[in-house]
């Protein structure tokens, strides 16, 4: 008779999980846009996006976050954010002679869209370091397994 | 409530909380006092008028607290903690430690008195950046702006550390048996 | 003045864990208390009596915001030393892993010993 193994948490945890996701999420774009504006920006905005699938891979383990933001597909969204930087630089470099100039139009103050490029940086930034704390710890998630079974055989050997 | 009487109290709670994470000997408990820790220091940003670093340090302090507690869980922890450290490492550390103690208390009388600093380079960021950033978030403006050479070094050692990790956490698979069968074939 | 001090102490308390102690996990949190320690030291420095946070809102006048205005650029500084740490963080914590793997304890003078 087959047994068919629990990954993850309890069914509470998985619960809750399903009802704050959406939230984290809508939040932390939330943070990340509205940098220029309100406390926050790239970084803090990143790392809760980071956060929002270390949940998921903490309630539901690896193999449902895995067919969400697989490891290969995090990788590649972590260099897409460096390379918009680089190109955000040579973009600035061609247009005003500076690397990074700030070449958007400013606008009005407190809208969306004013201080220039620091939204599309704000979003690069973001890529980079919520993709690149994910991948870190779905590589040490899979470590488990031999901790446990190195802890097994020391006993056996006792 | 007195602005610098609430900073000495959140340093004296840290430092207690310090104490307790050296000192401890079941690993889990450091760890979730060293959280401790890191949440008083969201305060004392707060209090010190800095909220972009407040949001930064809570949610960095729940990231690291995941990666320590994936660290120590599973492992017996607490006998190398029993076994104790040598006496002539603890007396010594402990008597430099005083040493350096007494000199700072006189190194820290030369720096500015504390509530009046000097921001030679600050005021030039704060006249000029509405008018040539247009951003009110000045921390923003600074980083994104005024200094976004930096930024882009920051992101280029977040990619080197991350990259680090991965290199150590590789693993080499090594098959021995097809090596012998490659080695038959070739002869 | 004793603001500075208390935090030296935070610092030489973090200095104390890391060389002092065997087990490698306490010496990474003797690290991440030296950060802490660091970066409240950059923002103490920056902080005005009585200041406000460098954010403008809309009834606020630019005048007086920019003379009660704290430090920005401390701030700046810090904020992306916080997400480095993170970093340097989890590159301590893969080593450590990989260092219990290899040799089977996390006491580093048991390591020293192993490696011969």
């Amino acid at each position: 008779m087959k047994e068919e193994k629990q990954s993850g948490m309890t069914f509470i945890v998985k619960t809750i999980t399903n009802l704050i996701v959406g939230f984290m999420l809508v939040f932390g774009a939330y943070v990340v846009l509205y940098g220029h504006i309100t406390p926050g920006g790239g970084f803090p905005g990143g790392v809760m996006i980071a956060l929002t699938y270390i949940l998921i891979t903490l309630a539901y383990g690896r193999k449902v976050v895995e067919s969400i933001v697989s490891g290969v597909t995090g990788s590649i969204m972590d260099d897409i954010g460096a390379i918009a930087i680089i190109i955000l630089g040579f973009i600035g470099l061609y247009i005003g002679g500076t690397f990074l100039f700030n070449f958007l139009p400013k606008g009005t103050p407190f809208n969306l869209f004013s201080g220039g490029y620091i939204i599309l940086y704000n979003l690069a930034i973001m890529l980079k370091v919520g993709m690149s704390l994910y991948i870190v710890f779905l590589a040490l998630a899979i470590l488990q397994r031999v901790v446990t079974t190195r802890d097994e055989t020391k006993e056996a050997g006792k | 409530m007195n602005v610098v009487l609430l900073l000495h109290s959140l340093l004296v709670f840290m430092i207690i909380g310090a104490f307790v994470t050296v000192e401890i000997k079941n690993m889990l408990s450091a760890v979730i006092s060293i959280g401790a820790v890191g949440f008083a220091l969201s305060m004392a940003f707060l209090f010190l008028g800095a909220p972009d670093i407040a949001i930064t340090q809570v949610i960095v302090e729940i990231l690291s607290l995941i990666l320590l507690i994936r660290a120590t869980v599973n492992v017996d922890n607490v006998a190398i903690e029993l076994k104790g450290e040598s006496v002539f490492h603890n007396r010594t550390a402990l008597i430099f430690v005083g040493i350096i103690l007494v000199f700072s208390w006189f190194a820290f009388g030369s720096l500015p008195p504390f509530g009046e600093p000097l921001m030679r380079v600050s005021e030039f960021y704060l006249y000029n950046g509405l008018a040539k950033v247009g951003a009110t978030n000045f921390v923003t403006s600074v980083i994104l702006d005024f200094r976004a050479y930096d930024t882009f070094g920051e992101a280029m050692v977040l990619f080197v550390s991350i990259s680090g990790a991965f290199a150590i956490l590789r693993r080499w698979k090594r098959e021995q048996n097809k090596d012998f069968l490659r080695i038959d074939r070739e002869l | 003045m004793t603001l500075y001090f208390l935090n030296f102490v935070l610092l030489i308390i973090g200095l104390y864990a890391l060389v002092v102690k065997r087990h490698i996990v306490k010496k990474i949190l003797g690290v991440a208390i030296m950060e802490y320690a660091v970066n409240l030291f950059l923002i103490l420095l920056g902080f005005k009596k009585s200041g406000i946070a460098p954010i403008l809102t809309e009834d606020m006048d630019l005048r007086t915001f920019i003379h009660t205005a704290v430090d920005p650029l401390p701030q700046a500084l810090v904020l992306t030393s916080i997400v480095i740490g993170l970093g340097t963080l989890a590159l301590m914590v893969a080593m450590a892993i990989r260092l219990y793997e290899r040799y089977g304890t996390f006491d580093m003078d048991e390591i020293n010993r192993l490696r011969g």
